[in-house]
């Protein structure tokens, strides 16, 4: 190529280093900068502003409740005097929502797994499209389902449960009724976040470089010694994102909720029995019926479930950010 | 400890394109092998179907015999696991495991293999960094991450890792490629010490490498992209560069082409 060239060959113009300094290129910078700029601060207003209405709303409610508004075992902002707590809402909702990741993160990681490293591709791409297709399917579709056929389907194991480990307290059903528990709650959230959390996990496992797993493989590691020590490590922090992706949905998941649970003011260890409620499901049930001031209630509670999601996260960030050092993302 | 390895017929597929094709060669114990030859000539892929990594390619598969010893690495009842954990391997690009400590990643292979002692794990990684020349660099970290180290120490820490379990056969793939002219020489180095235990096989594209580090040079071509590459000479590697038989081994080595 360089012998082609003439040696007299001019040197190039100055212009073309002037091109870049042109006003219509930086014109195109501008408005760039401008609008990205504009879009972040927006985001930030608009979540101020939502946070200021809800504290404002709230601490209307929470200045006139007579009850304790963290103990109160009730729910009565019309009654005389006004009553409310959230202690069972909390319960609840962290209940489901812990019982929802102890089935659904397990499952999900084996289900991402399975899609990514030991499928034929064949079945990879139609079982990945499965999955992906549970996160379309509308809440309510789900609740209506979990009324209709998990909560009877239900009753036969959740006797089993009670029969063989009831002595465990927490599987000890004590009053008759319909499996309208947080448990049968806690197992309709695990299937809602499935998909999510396995699809996340699945791009983080098909992203392991190929280098890190070879090293494994020419180590003599089976193929499970590779997941292990190449696929499993690497994957840790997209796993724990994907389960927060999930557990959000869980603690804010409304209709299906709603539809299953048979609600109640009460707080019971013992998960089988009907009734309890959660805060997405109380502000649901309730918002319609409320006067000004019960909707202000529903707002202080709505601002709890904000704050405890807002915790979950940053727990989330500090348990990845501590062993940043080890991560595979700055290999 | 160190075995001969004894190629024939060997061809290897990426689906149903012929990569290499009907090779035959032997590798001495306790010496070194340098593969060369141009880009696309398949020295890498047959260097790969020395300890079955081939086939974890998908697609990758593997015609003929390869005896490490008397047996064959692709007989009915042999296990490609175990085939790897007897002949190591080192890779173009350092890849220690990110998540993992200097010690640890050392001792991963080991784990593998059954449990030791924490002291015996101890005396074997120590063994191990000692004999890949890396010791004195890390003995002060060895619980730090093995990806804060620098290219040519994770290079070397990679050897450490294949050396500890022991292996016949070390097959190193390209390994200065990626480094520095220093850290080069201390792998060349380190090459010229291991040979003592180990049979070692290494593909470079480095022909003074080749000519350093190597006892004997096998060279490989390809008569046109997408046609199969094929041996087309092993010798002393003296013999390859001074005086070799082929004409297009002279013609690659004196830079004519490739």
């Amino acid at each position: 190529m360089a012998s082609t060239t003439p040696i007299d060959k001019p040197p190039a113009p100055p212009v073309a280093l002037k091109r870049a300094g042109t006003k219509s290129g930086r014109a195109g910078d501008k408005v760039f900068l401008g609008l990205s700029k504009g879009s972040g601060i927006l985001l930030l207003v608009l979540m101020a502003s939502i946070a200021v209405f809800l504290t404002y709303r709230a601490s209307l409610a929470v200045s006139r409740n007579e009850g304790n508004f963290f103990t109160t075992f009730d729910w009565n902002p019309a009654g005389d005097p006004p009553v409310f707590g959230i202690a069972v809402l909390l319960f609840g909702t962290i209940v489901s929502s812990v019982i929802a990741m102890a089935i659904a993160v397990p499952v999900a990681v084996g289900i991402a797994l399975f899609i990514s490293h030991y499928a034929p591709r064949k079945l990879a791409a139609p079982l990945a499209y499965v999955v992906d297709l549970l996160a379309a399917v509308p809440s309510i579709v789900y609740g209506i389902w979990g009324a209709l056929v998990l909560v009877p389907y239900l009753e036969g194991p959740n006797l089993w449960l009670d029969q063989f480990f009831g002595w465990t307290y927490l599987f000890e059903k004590t009053e008759v009724g319909v499996a309208r528990s947080l448990f049968t709650v806690g197992i309709l959230l695990a299937i809602m976040i499935l998909p999510i959390v396995t699809s996340v996990s699945r791009e983080v496992f098909l992203q392991v470089p190929r280098m890190n797993e070879e090293a494994a493989l020419a180590l003599g590691a089976t193929r499970w010694e590779v997941i292990r020590l190449s696929v499993l490590p690497f994957g840790r922090s997209g796993v724990i994102s994907a389960s927060m992706l999930g557990l959000g949905r869980a603690l804010g998941e409304t209709m299906a909720v709603a539809t299953v649970l048979s609600p109640s003011f009460i707080i019971s260890g013992h998960l089988l029995n009907p009734g309890g409620g959660t805060f997405a499901q109380n502000i649901a049930a309730k918002f319609d019926e409320a006067n000004e001031f019960g909707r202000d209630a529903l707002i202080a509670s709505g601002l709890v479930l904000f704050v405890l999601t807002l915790l979950v996260n940053g727990a989330a960030r500090l348990i990845i950010a501590r062993r940043k050092e080890y991560s595979g993302a700055n290999a | 400890m160190a075995k001969r390895i004894d190629v024939s017929g060997l061809s290897a597929y990426y689906g149903s394109h012929l990569a290499i094709e009907d090779i035959s060669m032997t590798v001495e114990p306790r010496s070194v092998t340098a593969f060369i030859g141009p880009s696309g000539c398949g020295k890498s892929t047959f260097l790969r179907t020395l300890n079955r990594m081939h086939e974890v390619t998908p697609g990758g598969r593997v015609e003929g015999k390869v005896l490490l010893d008397d047996e064959n690495l692709y007989g009915a009842n042999v296990d490609p696991v175990t085939v790897r954990r007897t002949v190591g391997m080192v890779f173009q690009r350092p890849n220690p495991f990110p998540t993992m400590s200097i010690f640890d990643n050392v001792a991963a292979g080991l784990r593998l293999n059954g449990s030791y002692k924490k002291s015996e794990l101890s005396d074997i990684v120590e063994k191990s960094l000692r004999g890949a020349n890396l010791w004195n660099e890390v003995k002060d970290r060895l619980n730090k991450p093995g990806s804060g180290l620098s290219g040519g120490q994770q290079q070397r820490l990679c050897i450490a890792r294949a050396i500890a379990v022991e292996p016949e056969v070390l097959l190193m793939d390209e390994p200065c490629s990626a480094l520095d002219p220093i850290s080069t020489l201390a792998i060349e180095d380190l090459i010229g010490e291991l040979k003592e235990r180990f049979t070692i096989v290494i593909v470079t594209h480095n022909m003074q490498q080749a000519a350093r580090v190597s006892d004997r040079t096998a060279f490989f071509n390809l008569a046109a992209v997408g046609k199969p590459g094929k041996l087309i000479e092993i010798d002393e590697t003296e013999r390859i560069f001074s005086n070799p038989s082929v004409q297009a081994t002279e013609d690659y080595i004196s830079g004519r082409f490739g």
